[in-house]
């Protein structure tokens, strides 16, 4: 049954692909993130409130709505815009930076709150401590918050890299030749839609479970030293 | 922009709207009915093939994507005459159904997992009171057991809703007019992708608002007791 007639090399192109937007998604989302927490426990109210609309819009709506937008919505901005500066032909969204963006875009909402929650799980006495010590604001985040964060971080982080990774799926419907478009491909011409479908379900059943082994060994070793009751 | 086009056809809209509304409520509700079944099972089971069975199904289900889930259920099974010619085909050759199947799973997987973990923060104490008082295993569940962890799951649960509304949203990939199936149509139609998909975004935006409202007012009445203001 697991006969691939000769598709398993681009299945596993599309596998390559599926992690690469996810690890290129995730970089976006984890830079996002951490930004729209500090703004979120920041003093200034503007700044408060942009975060605050970002993560309430995004949570609040799906995530291929989200990709149909910004995917077919960019294309035709880019193309209002881009004759104003000179480009007359028409101009294509590459469907994988889209993806990117897209995917990095909505995580970033998620992880903005699970960052918070654990910048607040560090103790506001160590960060004083800190200041008082003499260390300007940059040093405090890298030294004190940091480092402690990480812990409480790693939790919730788990889950919204499994859900990224599960999300990235999506971007076949956007053309991007990923895990999911290859098997569609290769199922329309061989006929066999269950085969090609159950192999790469078990692939990203192998990611999920890789995943979840590497943020086993990595809790254990942001919580060492810390005696659990 | 020019929103005229989707007051002119906000009919397709409402059509998506009950569409998503069925979709969500029955899979939710079947799934949640299952989801108990299977987690007293799990809590009650002695046999150890009976709880692997369960804890393999969570575990390939909350590990693939959905996407791949409903392209599996939807396409994959077309490949075998032995489904293709029996009853079943008649099931399975409906897109709706075949959404309703794959949601349902999905959702009663998650669940499950979520009520799993309730019921194992029972306080000792109360299931060994419920033992000294003579209860039967299954009279413990009714009345001890499930009535806490259900009132412990339920914040958790929230979460799923509005998750499976916005997951509801994939059902457009395999031709179901869903909100977001809508919203396709239109940007098909009219090449209009902001007004198309901002007004399914402001859509799902609404009702996760309004199942947000419920629910808190739903955990106020549940934790009452637990009320110290």
């Amino acid at each position: 049954m697991f006969d691939l007639q000769g598709y398993g090399a681009s299945i596993l192109q599309g596998t390559i692909l599926t992690v690469e937007l996810s690890l290129a998604s995730l970089v976006i989302a984890m830079v996002l993130g951490i930004v729209c927490a500090l703004a979120k426990l920041s003093d200034q109210r503007v700044l408060k409130a942009a975060a605050q609309g970002y993560t309430t819009i995004i949570r609040g709506v799906p995530e291929l709505v989200l990709m149909l937008l910004i995917y077919f919505g960019g294309q035709v901005l880019i193309n209002q815009i881009a004759p104003v500066f000179g480009f007359e032909d028409y101009i294509d969204i590459n469907p994988f930076i889209a993806g990117v963006l897209t995917i990095g875009f909505i995580f970033g909402a998620y992880l903005a709150e699970t960052f918070r929650g654990a910048i607040l799980a560090v103790p506001a006495g160590q960060l004083e401590a800190g200041v008082a010590y003499g260390m300007t604001r940059l040093q405090v985040f890298s030294r004190i918050l940091l480092p402690q964060m990480v812990r409480h971080a790693i939790p919730g982080f788990g889950n919204n890299w499994l859900v990224l990774m599960k999300t990235t799926a999506l971007v076949s419907i956007i053309g991007l030749n990923d895990m999911v478009r290859t098997a569609s491909l290769a199922s329309g011409a061989t006929r066999m839609p269950f085969t090609f479908y159950m192999v790469i379900a078990v692939i990203y059943l192998m990611l999920t479970s890789v995943s979840i082994l590497i943020l086993n060994w990595l809790n254990k070793r942001y919580s060492a030293g810390i005696i659990k009751d | 922009m020019d929103f005229s086009i989707i007051f002119e056809n906000l009919d397709i809209y409402i059509e998506g709207l009950k569409n998503t509304f069925f979709l969500v409520s029955i899979s939710l509700f079947i799934g949640l009915i299952c989801a108990v079944v299977l987690a007293s099972t799990l809590k009650t089971t002695n046999n150890i093939l009976v709880s692997f069975a369960i804890k393999t199904y969570i575990y390939i289900f909350r590990g693939t994507p959905l996407l791949v889930q409903m392209f599996i259920i939807y396409y994959g099974m077309g490949q075998f005459e032995a489904v293709k010619t029996s009853f079943l085909w008649v099931f399975f050759k409906e897109a709706y159904c075949c959404a309703l199947l794959a949601f349902t799973l999905n959702t009663c997987a998650y669940t499950t997992e979520m009520i799993r973990g309730a019921i194992e923060n029972t306080p000792k104490g109360e299931i060994e009171a419920a033992k000294a008082a003579g209860m039967s295993t299954f009279l413990r569940l009714r009345r001890i057991i499930l009535p806490s962890a259900l009132r412990r799951a339920l914040p958790s649960y929230g979460n799923e809703i509005i998750f499976m509304l916005h997951s509801s949203s994939l059902a457009s990939v395999i031709t179901i007019v869903d909100i977001t199936g809508a919203a396709r149509i239109i940007n098909s139609r009219f090449y209009s992708p902001y007004e198309a998909f901002l007004t399914a975004a402001v859509f799902y935006m609404g009702i996760t608002l309004v199942i947000v409202w419920l629910l808190k007012r739903l955990e106020k009445k549940w934790f009452a007791h637990l009320d110290r203001s």
